[in-house]
């Protein structure tokens, strides 16, 4: 694939506008799957979690889950949208081997939720109003894997094979209206808009919203038109983009790329396009044409959904907390400085801290463990913070820091055996041995034998210089091979050093 | 085939259920007896696409330990039924009379399955029909067409046209259609036989291969009008499984049949099918019947319904168009046939083949219909025009209802064709459905039953009630209280003067002195 | 007549994943125009003041509590697939991409 030309991103914005919009597929957290009574839960065994509806067998119907009718409304609720009166679900109809019935259960021209608004809060301050258009319900897909072929894609495999476990897991996908305005922050809207839907979601508790499992995916699409001009330009749909940092770069490499193509009188194909995590590049994927006929019409086999008011009051009524309120509470409760608080929140990882606060970690260190060491290991890794470790087991490292069980180094290492899958922290102590030797008599005899290399420490302390006690706590630690609280190592050598 | 299973054989589900129950005959013979006839007729009707002789008397003689063991069951218990080969069976190949499904084994019941075995029924094999339904002939199924037991030359109507013709060739007593713009009815009409679609949404369609979603039903057939109310009160009631599924608690069909009574029952002649286009001895035998049902105390008057003009065209857009939706899972990833194209190709291309292979022509040409129909640019025109229309017929049926209590007509405009005769004219065939499709489109019940055989041709001729939707328990009434004033005329069934197929046995059985 | 032309029953074909003929796609023009043109008399009375019915008896709000069921095993999942891998049903190589 030869490398796309990029323009300069400072002087694509002085030459375009760019106007960006959504589609967020969100993975709802019911018990059981949206048309079946299988259990919603996929990446076991495959072809373990399905019934005869989720496999499209002939003879077999769909019935609706009551339950992700709720959380839809919900949803629709807290992202401001009317709810429809009456909507209904329509067939999309196309052929592909991941959709049991080759038609996709879907809502078309009566979605359940519309016309809405979220804000969405920049790095600086800024507030920006996303239009919401829609909001509906529909099924997953199953799951494709590709055999044979170099790259494991689908260029080149010689098969496929298909798993239908994610087949009919419950789905809402939303729809922005066209966004304007964003202008250089078009990059970091679009992460910031994808985090506030994952925060919205996680908020409502209806979805696990981990981005890296599929749970919250975003298209974004994007175009550019020239400064001045009225009409929108032709638009691309970026689809496969898995996190928010890869939001961030899809946007600003579309913007790079089109006004490259753009500035040398090229046009742009509307087309969607595949996001690489790895190359941090686009490429082109199916053109939009007219052989984009669904087909849509209204689902036979399910009938219409007719939310009574009583319901929507009852769910409004239950709204958590909308999220600019709730990051201006949490702010306050805290106490974190501006900058403390916008470093957490630009990392994408507000729902991480106030979830380990929540779990019983101090609001200080839980921001210092998921913007520090967690942040640096996500960025080796090229992971997402939120993936590697549960806020549950960053509440319990903090705890034994601060029971004094572990000292900062050895909770690093603790933190890389639970990221790596060693079992919560108290099993990666216990498996590894690593926790601070608490055990006096084994320090003071450390301490003992650091004393009698270092005969002359003892009278320096004595004479006031305290510093001195240092290097014999330098000694101890090493000794215990980094597994001593060195505070309590220096207490004992100054009580040794006044029983003198 | 012995003479007493000759005896078997004839009698209606409610007699042999009645010999079960006092331990006169047991299932096991019962189901004997139909498997004989069966291997008797079959080779001539050719009604079942697939019997299992070793698992039906298995079944039977399971029913009959459980009876001897002092079990209570089910009145029908023991009795023998043939399934429509769209009704999805754990331990039968399913295969909607398609190449597409040959051989395929469902890893589940269709709800009417199990609601037939908890009853203790004994399913005896799988009926014939057009390819996914989609016939009024049987001449589409894949496995090539059944015999009218009346002259076997002819169809046997369709699609259910195996169903149909196992009842009227006594090889079964009972089986179970789908009727989807008749179905059911059609076939009963040129067999002699009684056929009944239920209320869409009185019979769950969770196991029922689709054909059109909003118009399917799952509706009993059999030889006589009890017996259909026998069976539709097995395989009523609501289903879980089903979203359009009523949730009605519904009177017993049974007892309809045992009361029925026409005094005083306000009977509607639809003026729109009655005349042009209808054959004279169909004609002839209709108007009998309404005499007779009016010296019995019916009123009949006329009514007219002016949209059902449309019917057919609406019809003939909104079942393709489900039609295609409904069949594209036949793709070749999950269950039935795939055939790879020479030279190989992609998933689509294999798709495409096996799709091209595995439709006969019928189901091609519906396909690439609801296709064009559903097509963006022509939705409006066509198949949202055609969902208009419904709801026009349904305000014409609603306006007769307010008038009437039952609705008639002939069931269809001829007798039975001979194979062959509509070939190559698919409009032709899809005319004869025009008295049927209505009560699909507005989801009403409907019953055809026989009211004697055409002067000219010697065949049989249907009569069809509709009655409006939930009070299908009117169609037994009637339809119960029609069959019995015109089997006291007659002095016997009509069924008893279809031709004797298998000739040969009677004489055989006779000369075993039995 | 309707102008149903074969390049649009080929396109047709196409959308259903079906490989007609060329015979077939002749045929199937000249059947398709003459239903057409049959079926279109919808349109002279479907009037804009006709709602359409899409069920035939008027039902909403059906719903299913979540709770979960009973599950096929793989193997009764597989059992009637054209090919597998033991654990997930194969299909020939896909060109194209991910929808």
């Amino acid at each position: 694939m030869a490398k796309a030309k990029l323009m300069d991103f400072d002087k694509a914005l002085e030459l375009f506008e760019p106007v960006l919009g959504f589609e967020v597929h969100v993975e709802l957290s019911t018990k059981t799957k949206m048309f079946s009574d299988a259990p919603n839960f996929f990446g076991g065994e495959p072809n373990t979690n399905i019934t005869p509806v989720d496999l499209g067998l002939p003879g077999s119907l769909p019935v609706v889950n009551g339950e992700a009718v709720r959380y839809s409304i919900s949803l629709g609720l807290a992202l401001g949208c009317s709810i429809a009166p009456s909507s209904r679900f329509a067939r999309k109809n196309y052929f592909y081997p991941d959709l049991a019935k080759n038609y996709q259960i879907s809502q078309f021209d009566e979605p359940i939720a519309f016309d809405g608004s979220v804000e969405v809060e920049l790095a600086d301050g800024r507030t920006v109003t996303v239009p919401i258009e829609r909001a509906h319900m529909e099924e997953d897909a199953g799951k494709l894997t590709h055999v044979g072929g170099a790259t494991g894609r689908i260029q080149g495999a010689e098969y496929s094979l298909v798993d239908y476990n994610r087949a009919g897991v419950p789905l809402v996908e939303i729809v922005t209206r066209p966004i304007f305005g964003a202008e250089a922050d078009a990059p970091e809207l679009a992460k910031a808009y994808v985090a506030t839907i994952r925060d919205i979601v996680v908020a409502l508790g209806i979805s696990e919203a981990r981005m890296e499992r599929g749970n919250l995916r975003c298209d974004a699409n994007v175009s550019l038109r020239p400064r001045g001009q009225e009409k929108l330009g032709t638009r691309t749909e970026t689809k496969n983009v898995n996190s928010l940092r890869s939001v961030e770069r899809a946007v600003r490499y579309e913007i790079q790329r089109q006004a490259a193509i753009l500035a040398e009188g090229g046009t742009i194909v509307q087309e969607t396009r595949h996001w690489h995590e790895d190359t941090g590049e686009t490429s082109a994927g199916r053109p939009k044409s007219d052989a984009d006929d669904y087909r849509y019409f209204p689902e036979p086999d399910l009938l219409p959904v007719v939310p009574s008011a009583e319901l929507i009051d009852e769910l409004r009524a239950a709204l958590p907390e909308p999220p600019a309120a709730r990051r201006r509470r949490l702010k306050a409760e805290w106490g974190f400085t501006d900058l403390e608080f916008q470093d957490v929140q630009n990392a994408g990882l507000l729902v991480e801290v106030a979830s380990t606060v929540e779990a019983g970690a101090s609001p200080q260190a839980a921001r210092k463990w998921w913007s520090g060491e967690i942040s640096r290991i996500a960025n080796v890794r090229s992971a997402e913070a939120s993936a590697l470790v549960s806020p549950a087991d960053v509440a319990a490292l903090v705890a034994l820091v601060e029971a004094g069980a572990l000292n900062d180094r050895l909770a690093r290492q603790v933190l890389e055996g639970v990221i790596d899958g060693e079992g919560t922290p108290q099993e990666v102590v216990d498996a590894r041995g690593l926790a601070v030797v608490s055990d006096d008599s084994a320090l003071i005899a450390a301490i003992d034998e650091a004393l009698a290399a270092q005969p002359d420490v003892l009278a320096k302390i004595k004479d006031g210089k305290v510093q001195a006690a240092g290097a014999v706590i330098g000694a101890v630690m090493k000794a215990m091979k980094g597994q001593a609280d060195a505070a309590r190592v220096r207490e004992l050598v100054l009580e040794r050093a006044a029983a003198e | 085939m012995s003479h007493h299973e000759h005896e078997i054989v004839r009698l209606s589900a409610a007699a042999l259920a009645e010999k079960l129950g006092s331990g006169e005959i047991t299932s096991q013979e019962a189901t004997r007896a139909h498997l004989d006839r069966i291997a008797a007729v079959d080779g001539d009707v050719h009604a079942f696409l697939h019997t299992n002789a070793e698992l039906s008397l298995a079944t039977a003689a399971a029913i009959d330990e459980r009876r001897a063991n002092g079990e209570q069951l089910h009145p029908l218990a023991g009795v023998p039924i043939a399934v429509k080969d769209v009704i999805v069976t754990n331990d039968m190949p399913t295969t909607s009379g398609s190449k597409i499904l040959e051989g395929w084994l469902p890893p589940y019941d269709a709800t009417v399955m199990v609601k037939l075995r908890a009853a203790g029924l004994v399913p005896i094999g799988k009926t014939n029909m057009d390819e996914f339904a989609m016939g009024s002939s049987t001449e589409h199924s894949a496995y090539g067409p059944t015999h009218n037991p009346w002259d076997l030359e002819r169809i046997p109507g369709g699609s259910g046209g195996g169903s149909a013709a196992a009842v009227a060739a006594f090889e079964a007593p009972l089986a179970l259609g789908s009727d989807t713009g008749g179905s059911i009815r059609q076939p009963a009409h040129v067999t002699g036989t009684v056929g009944v679609k239920p209320t869409y949404g009185g019979v769950s369609r969770y196991g029922a291969i689709a054909l059109a979603s909003s118009l399917d039903q799952i509706g009993p057939v059999s030889r006589t009008v009890l017996d259909s109310a026998l069976l539709h009160d097995v395989i009523g009631g609501h289903d879980p499984r089903d979203s359009t599924s009523l949730t009605d608690s519904w009177p017993s069909m049974a007892d309809a049949v045992r009361g029925a009574d026409v005094a005083g029952l306000k009977i509607g002649v639809i003026r729109e099918l009655d005349g042009d286009g209808f054959q004279p001895g169909v004609l002839a035998r209709f108007r009998e019947a309404l005499d007779l049902l009016a010296a019995n105390g019916a009123e009949i008057v006329e009514v007219s319904l002016p949209s059902l003009q449309y019917a057919i065209a609406a019809y003939y857009l909104i079942m393709p168009a489900e039609a295609s939706s409904n069949l594209a899972k036949f793709d070749s990833v999950r269950f039935g046939l795939r055939v790879n194209p020479p030279g190989g190709g992609t998933v689509e291309d294999v798709m495409s083949a096996t799709r091209e292979k595995g439709f006969g022509a019928e189901a091609k040409r519906r396909i690439i219909l609801g296709t064009y129909a559903l097509s963006a640019g022509y939705y409006d025109a066509y198949y949202g025009s055609a969902q208009k229309v419904r709801t026009l017929v349904q305000r014409d049926f609603a306006a007769a209802f307010a008038g009437v209590d039952v609705l008639v007509s002939p069931t269809a405009p001829t007798t039975a064709f001979k194979l062959g005769q509509n070939d190559g004219d698919p409009m032709a065939m899809y005319l004869n459905d025009i008295a049927t499709i209505p009560a699909n489109l507005a989801g009403i019940p409907g019953i055809s039953l026989p009211v004697g055989l055409a002067a000219e041709d010697g065949l049989p001729v249907g009569i069809q009630f509709l009655a409006p939707a939930r009070e299908d328990a009117r169609l037994y009434r009637v339809g119960g209280a029609l069959e019995r004033l015109l089997e006291e005329r007659w002095g016997h069934t009509l069924i008893s003067q279809a031709p004797d197929l298998a000739p040969g046995e009677m004489t055989a059985a006779q000369e075993g002195a039995v | 007549m309707s102008e149903i032309t074969q390049e649009q029953v080929a396109h047709l074909a196409s959308l259903a994943r079906i490989a007609l003929t060329p015979q077939e796609i002749e045929s199937l023009t000249t059947e398709l125009s003459s239903i057409v043109d049959n079926v279109a008399t919808v349109a002279e009375v479907a009037t804009a003041d006709v709602p359409a019915t899409s069920h035939p008896i008027p039902l909403q709000n059906v719903y299913r509590a979540d709770v979960p069921g009973t599950t096929l095993t793989p193997e009764q999942a597989l059992a009637g697939a054209p090919d597998h891998d033991g654990s997930r049903f194969r299909v020939t190589a896909i060109l194209g991409e991910e929808q």
